[in-house]
């Protein structure tokens, strides 16, 4: 009976590790910024060239920093999603155009609809690496003390904003 | 001959002029040799199969110019890691560190060839007590005979 039952078992075991395996899915690689402060930063503003923005004035709110650029396919999947939550006026949006054209980021605001109350510009990719971006879009719940809370890798989705983000934003805004 | 005199001296300059295009592209040998590297052992997050060193995206393209500036700054190899990791996590290294999380991934395969030692020992074990062959005791031997003789007996 052994001799039959113990293969057996040994290929449940190996069945659901693969099962396990197969559902994973290696694009969602945890941050390590999560619980950090969110990297300074000083950048032109997209909109007005002459301003800048630093993640220090966003000190004492809660906000979200969307990572897009106009060569984004995903971004304009999750771009209505923003829209309308900036409209909801919940959270405040801001804008991280990642190494994008600020003429053709200008147009695409334009034609899709322009969600953030600003949009900064990242034309070399140097501040996406220091918040760990490696796949746009990307969007971060930062908090009152600047602190990383969440990070969606990809575009925001229904799911996403009713089951996560928007109840972590409530939490925090306490 | 014109032609010739034209052609060789076009073999002489142009391979000069290439080489200082070259030159253009790897500002510093030194440096480049050292961010292939270290480059190499560095996963890079968009196409998770590639090295930093071997991959052609956008994203891999950013990160070797960031070790290239820091290596510019005297960084060492280590700062260089530590500052990749601390934005990426240890995905990005393909030699995953040492650490509790990591025990099982770099200590399971030798529990299970300690625990597949084992098994394989008590099983020798046991076979070698199946294939032993039983001693027979006297009567048996005596039995045996008999048996061998009457069966000759029958034969003959």
């Amino acid at each position: 009976m052994m001799r039959y039952l113990l293969p057996l078992v040994a290929f449940s075991v190996l069945v659901v590790f693969l099962l396990i395996g197969l559902n994973l899915n290696p694009r969602q690689v945890p941050s390590p910024l999560i619980g950090k402060p969110a990297p300074e930063f000083q950048l032109q503003q997209l909109q007005d060239s002459d301003k800048t923005l630093t993640s220090k004035e966003n000190l004492g709110k809660v906000w979200l920093l969307n990572v897009w650029a106009s060569w984004c396919v995903s971004c304009r999947e999750e771009h209505p999603l923003l829209v309308e939550l900036a409209k909801s006026g919940i959270v405040p949006v801001y804008g991280l155009n990642y190494k994008d054209e600020r003429d053709l980021a200008l147009q695409w605001l334009k034609q899709f609809g322009d969600p953030y109350t600003v949009s900064i510009r990242d034309p070399e990719g140097r501040t996406g690496i220091d918040y760990g971006v490696y796949g746009v879009p990307e969007t971060y719940v930062i908090d009152k003390n600047g602190v990383i809370r969440y990070k969606q890798i990809g575009p925001v989705t229904v799911e996403a904003l009713e089951t996560k983000i928007l109840p972590l934003v409530k939490e925090l805004q306490g | 001959m014109k032609k010739f005199a034209l052609l060789l001296a076009l073999m002489l300059v142009l391979p000069s002029s290439w080489a200082k295009e070259a030159a253009l592209v790897a500002e510093d040998p030194e440096i480049e040799r050292r961010m292939i590297h270290l480059s190499e052992d560095l996963r890079c997050l968009v196409c998770q199969n590639e090295s930093l060193a071997g991959s052609r995206a956008d994203f891999a393209n950013d990160l070797r110019r960031e070790i290239r500036e820091q290596m510019k700054d005297n960084k060492s190899d280590k700062e260089i890691v530590d500052f990749l990791v601390a934005r990426y996590g240890d995905f990005v290294l393909y030699r995953p560190p040492v650490k509790p999380t990591t025990f099982l991934l770099w200590f399971g395969p030798f529990v299970f060839l300690a625990a597949g030692a084992i098994l394989l020992f008590f099983y020798l074990k046991r076979r070698r007590r199946q294939i032993e062959d039983p001693a027979l005791s006297e009567t048996q031997r005596q039995q045996a005979e008999a048996l061998l003789k009457d069966s000759k007996g029958n034969n003959a």
